[in-house]
C-alpha cells in the first residue's frame, strides 16, 4: 500500500515539474544577451626579451572568491600568457592578511629570487615598505597605496587607474536607463533616484560614486543619489542589506563599490537594474545587470616587467587611463540597458580620450550650491590628515594627477549619504 | 560472513593501551591519512601526491624566514590554546577566545596610539601589558559571573562577546583613522622590544615560559586540583567544600589574562596595528589544539605545531600547484579527521555481539 502511494506521489511531482517547466518556457522571451564591450581590454604586446631567471611574485588579500582579487588574478593570467612566463616565474600567494603576514610573505618571495613583488590591498602598504627597505635590489609595487611619492624609496612604487572615467561611463549607461524609465512613464523625472552601496567614506569610494553620479547626470539632469555605507570592503550580508534598504527608499537603480555579490544579488531578487564593478555579474544576474567597469591591471604588469628587464626605473606613481587600456568596461546587457547605450558610451569614450569631456569639470557639479574654484586635498599621506595640495586647476578637479590613488573626497549636491558612521 | 539482522554491535570503553602501542596507533593514523588524502588529491587534480607532501614540507621549513614564521605562528596559537585550557578542563565551554584576544589587542593598540609619544617606552610597555590583560579579563569574566550566579549558557554568551569585540575594533578603526580607509598604519616604534635582532624571539620565549607555568598550575597547584574537581562533578566539588562560583570566576580571570597576553603579543609584538582579522580564527582553532592534546600543555606544543604545519603546508601546495586553497584545506581536514578518529579507537572498542538465534 505504502509503495503504491509513494509511486503515485512521485509521478504527481514529476508531472507537475513538467508542467511548471513548460510554463516557464512559454513565458520566457528571446534574450538579446551581451553586446561587445565598447571599451575592451586591449591585446598585450610584449616587445622585449624576458630572461629565463626573471621572477615576479603577487600577494593578494583574498582569493578568487572575491571579485576584487579575481580581477587581479585574471590580469596575472593574461600577462603570464602574453609574456610566455612559466609557472616557476610567476608566484601567486592568496589570502595574505594586511599585517605582519604580508611583510613575511614579501621577504619570502624576495628570498625566492623574485625581481618584482606586487601587493594588491591598501593595508599591505606599510608592510611592503618595510620589506622594500630590506631588499633594495627587488622592486616592490603596490596597488591603491598612497605613500610612494613621500617615502622616496627607489624600489617602492604605487599604482592605480583613472577608474573614475570607467565609473563615469557606467554612469552614462545608468542615466540612459533612468531616461528610458521616465519616458515609459514608470517614474517621474524627479523620482529618478539611484542607490549606491559604498564600503567606507574613503576617497577611493567617494571619487567612484561621485563620478558614477556625474556620468548619469550628464544624460539625465534630474537624477539624485543615496549612498549607504557598509564599513567593510567585503561583507556579502551587509552589502545585500544595504542594497535592500536603498530599494526600500525608492531607489530605481543600484550600483556599488564593495567586493561581494551581495548588492547585485539583492537587485536581481528585487528586479532592480544594477551597474556592477570589478567585472561582469551577468551570469548570476541576467535580468538586472547593465554594465560593469573595472581596472585592467595587465598593462601595469606589462609596464613594470618591461622596466625591470630593461634596467629602467619604475615611476613612483603610475595611473593608467583609457589610453593605456587600464580602464575597461564589460559588454552591455542589451536586455536591460536602454536603447542606444552602446553608441552613447562609444561617443563618451571618444570625448574622454580627446579631453573634450572631463569627469570632474567644475561646471558640472556644485558643492553647497557653489561652483568649486579651489580645493586643498590631503595628497601627502603623512598621517597628519592635513590638506596640503591645490587640486582644482584649469576648470576641473584633477583626480589622480598629484598621486595615483584617488583623493576626491568632497560632498557634492545631489548625493545624500544615508549613514556616515562608516 | 553475512551479518544477520540479529547481530548488533556496541561501543565499550577500554583501558588506554601502553604508551608505545598508543604511539604506533597514532602514527598509523597519520600515515593512513596521508595515503587517503594522496588518493583524493590525485583524483581531483591529477598531481603527484608525493610532490604535494614535499611541497608541504617546503612551505613549513623551506627557508629561515619560513621556520621563524612557523615558530611564531605556533607560539601565538599555543598561547591562545593555553588560555582556553583551564576553562575547558573545568568544562566551561569558552568559545570567546577570539574576542578576548581581539579586545586585548585593541587595548594594546589604543595605548600605543594615544600614549605612545607621551610616555617613555618602559612605562608605556607596562601600561600596554596592564591594559591588554585587564581588557581581556573583563571579556572573559563577564560570562563567568553570569554562569556562576545565574547559570546562563556560557557557550552562547562567550560567542556573542566575540561579535561585540569585533564591532568595537570596527568602531575604533572608523573613528580614529581619519582618512576613512579603515586601515591603521602600524606603529613599530611603540612595540615590544626585539631580542637579538630576531623579530619573533621574544614572543616565542614568553609562550615557552607560559607553557611551563600553565602545566605546573594545572598539575601541581591547589587551584589546578579544584579546576579538575569542578570539571568532573560540581556536586562533588560542593560536597568537599570547594566554592564552585569562586573557582569558575577565578579560572576565567586566568583564562582572560592569558588571552590578553596573546593579544599583546599579536599587536605589540608582531603587527603593531589591528584589524578585525587580527585574531584570525585562532580563538576557535585553539579549542581543537587543546582538545587534541587532552588539555595537557606539553602535548599542546605538538598539536599546535601540527595544525600550523598543516596550514603553512597547505598554503604552499596551493601556490606551487596552482590549485585553489580549498583543496589544500580538504587535505588538512582529512588528516585531522584521522587523528581525531584514532583517539576514539584508543579510548573505546567496538564489540560485535552474536545473538542467540541465528538466521539461516
Amino acid at each position: 500500500m505504502k509503495k503504491i502511494f509513494a509511486l503515485v506521489l512521485s509521478l504527481a511531482i514529476a508531472l507537475s515539474m513538467c508542467v511548471a517547466l513548460t510554463g516557464c518556457g512559454e513565458e520566457k522571451k528571446e534574450l538579446l544577451g551581451m553586446s561587445k564591450s565598447p571599451l575592451d581590454a586591449p591585446a598585450i604586446t610584449v616587445d622585449y626579451e624576458i630572461p629565463k631567471d626573471f621572477k615576479i611574485g603577487f600577494i593578494c588579500l583574498h582569493d578568487e572568491n572575491s571579485t576584487y582579487d579575481l580581477n587581479f588574478l585574471n590580469a596575472v593570467d593574461a600577462i603570464q600568457e602574453a609574456a610566455g612566463l612559466t609557472d616557476e616565474q610567476v608566484i601567486v600567494k592568496v589570502n595574505v592578511g594586511e599585517d605582519d603576514a604580508c611583510y613575511n610573505m614579501a621577504k619570502d618571495l624576495a628570498t625566492q629570487g623574485c625581481d618584482i613583488i606586487f601587493a594588491n590591498s591598501f593595508g599591505h602598504e606599510s608592510f611592503m615598505i618595510k620589506a622594500a627597505k630590506e631588499f633594495p635590489d627587488v622592486q616592490f609595487c603596490h596597488a591603491t597605496g598612497t605613500k610612494a611619492h613621500t617615502e622616496n624609496l627607489p624600489n617602492y612604487h604605487n599604482a592605480f587607474a583613472s577608474i573614475y572615467e570607467g565609473r563615469y561611463l557606467a554612469g552614462v549607461a545608468a542615466g540612459l536607463k533612468l531616461n528610458e524609465m521616465i519616458e515609459a512613464g514608470d517614474i517621474k523625472a524627479e523620482e529618478a533616484k539611484m542607490g549606491y552601496v559604498g564600503a567606507y567614506t574613503y576617497a577611493e569610494v567617494i571619487s567612484g560614486y561621485t563620478s558614477f553620479y556625474l556620468g548619469a547626470k550628464s544624460v539625465c539632469p534630474s537624477v539624485t543619489m543615496d549612498v549607504q555605507f557598509t564599513g567593510s570592503w567585503y561583507d556579502p550580508t551587509e552589502e545585500k542589506n544595504a542594497a535592500e534598504a536603498l530599494i526600500d527608499k525608492d531607489c530605481v537603480l543600484i550600483s556599488q563599490h564593495a567586493d561581494s555579490m551581495g548588492a547585485p544579488g539583492a537587485c536581481e531578487a528585487a528586479g532592480i537594474p544594477n551597474v556592477s564593478y570589478n567585472g561582469s555579474t551577468y551570469e548570476s544576474c541576467p535580468e538586472t545587470f547593465i554594465v560593469s567597469s573595472r581596472i585592467n591591471w595587465a598593462p601595469y604588469y606589462n609596464y613594470i616587467i618591461k622596466q625591470v628587464v630593461k634596467g629602467e626605473a619604475i615611476a613612483a606613481d603610475w595611473c593608467g587611463g583609457i589610453e593605456e587600456g587600464s580602464v575597461v568596461l564589460t559588454g552591455i546587457n542589451l536586455d536591460v540597458a536602454a536603447e542606444g547605450t552602446v553608441d552613447k558610451i562609444t561617443d563618451t569614450v571618444k570625448g574622454l580620450k580627446d579631453g573634450s569631456i572631463k569627469v570632474f569639470d567644475t561646471k558640472n557639479f556644485t558643492v553647497e550650491g557653489k561652483e568649486l574654484t579651489t580645493y586643498l586635498a590631503d595628497v601627502d599621506d603623512m598621517g597628519d590628515y592635513k590638506p596640503d595640495t591645490e587640486v582644482v586647476e584649469g576648470g576641473a578637479f584633477n583626480e589622480s594627477v598629484k598621486r595615483s590613488a584617488p583623493y576626491f573626497d568632497l560632498k557634492i549636491d545631489g548625493i545624500t549619504r544615508l549613514n556616515e558612521k562608516f | 560472513m553475512k551479518l544477520s539482522k540479529n547481530h548488533s554491535f556496541h561501543i565499550v570503553k577500554r583501558e588506554p593501551p601502553v604508551w608505545y602501542i598508543g604511539l604506533a596507533i597514532r602514527a598509523a593514523a597519520v600515515i593512513l591519512a596521508l595515503i587517503v588524502s594522496g588518493v583524493i588529491i590525485t583524483l581531483l587534480t591529477d598531481k603527484n601526491p608525493i610532490a604535494i607532501y614535499a611541497s608541504m614540507i617546503d612551505g613549513a621549513f623551506g627557508m629561515d624566514i619560513r621556520i621563524w614564521s612557523l615558530f611564531q605562528d605556533v607560539a601565538i596559537l599555543l598561547c591562545i590554546s593555553l588560555a582556553v585550557t583551564p576553562a575547558f578542563k573545568m568544562k566551561f565551554w569558552n568559545c570567546g577566545a577570539e574576542g578576548q584576544v581581539l579586545i586585548g589587542g585593541l587595548a594594546t593598540v589604543a595605548v600605543m596610539m594615544f600614549l605612545g609619544d607621551k610616555l617613555p617606552l618602559p612605562i608605556l610597555l607596562i601600561i600596554m601589558i596592564a591594559a591588554s590583560i585587564i581588557a581581556s579579563i573583563i571579556w572573559a569574566v563577564l560570562p563567568a559571573i553570569f554562569k556562576a550566579y545565574w547559570n546562563t549558557n556560557e557557550t552562547l554568551f562567550t560567542l556573542m562577546m566575540n561579535y561585540v569585540a569585533i564591532q568595537f575594533v570596527s568602531y575604533f578603526l572608523k573613528s580614529f583613522v581619519k582618512t576613512g580607509s579603515g586601515v591603521l598604519f602600524p606603529m613599530p616604534e611603540f612595540g615590544l622590544p626585539v631580542l637579538f635582532g630576531k623579530q619573533y624571539l621574544l614572543n616565542i620565549i614568553i609562550v615557552a615560559v607560559m607553557t611551563v607555568l600553565v602545566y605546573i598550575y594545572l598539575k601541581y597547584t591547589k587551584h589546578g586540583y579544584e579546576i579538575s574537581v569542578v570539571g568532573e562533578s560540581e556536586n562533588t566539588a560542593n560536597y568537599i567544600g570547594i566554592n564552585v562560583k569562586k573557582v569558575i570566576i577565578r579560572t576565567l580571570v586566568v583564562s582572560g589574562a592569558l588571552c590578553g597576553i596573546a593579544g599583546l603579543l599579536l599587536v605589540g609584538g608582531t603587527n603593531h596595528t589591528i584589524n578585525v582579522e587580527t585574531a584570525g580564527g585562532r580563538g576557535f582553532t585553539a579549542i581543537m589544539v587543546s582538545w587534541l592534546a587532552k588539555f595537557n600543555p606539553i602535548f599542546m606544543v605538538f598539536t599546535s605545531f601540527l595544525i600550523v604545519f598543516l596550514q603553512k603546508g597547505a598554503s604552499q601546495v596551493s601556490t606551487d600547484f596552482r590549485i585553489p586553497q580549498a583543496i589544500s584545506d580538504i587535505v588538512t581536514g582529512i588528516i585531522l579527521f584521522f587523528i581525531i578518529g584514532c583517539e576514539f579507537f584508543l579510548n573505546y572498542k567496538i564489540v560485535v555481539t552474536k545473538s542467540v538465534k541465528e538466521e539461516k
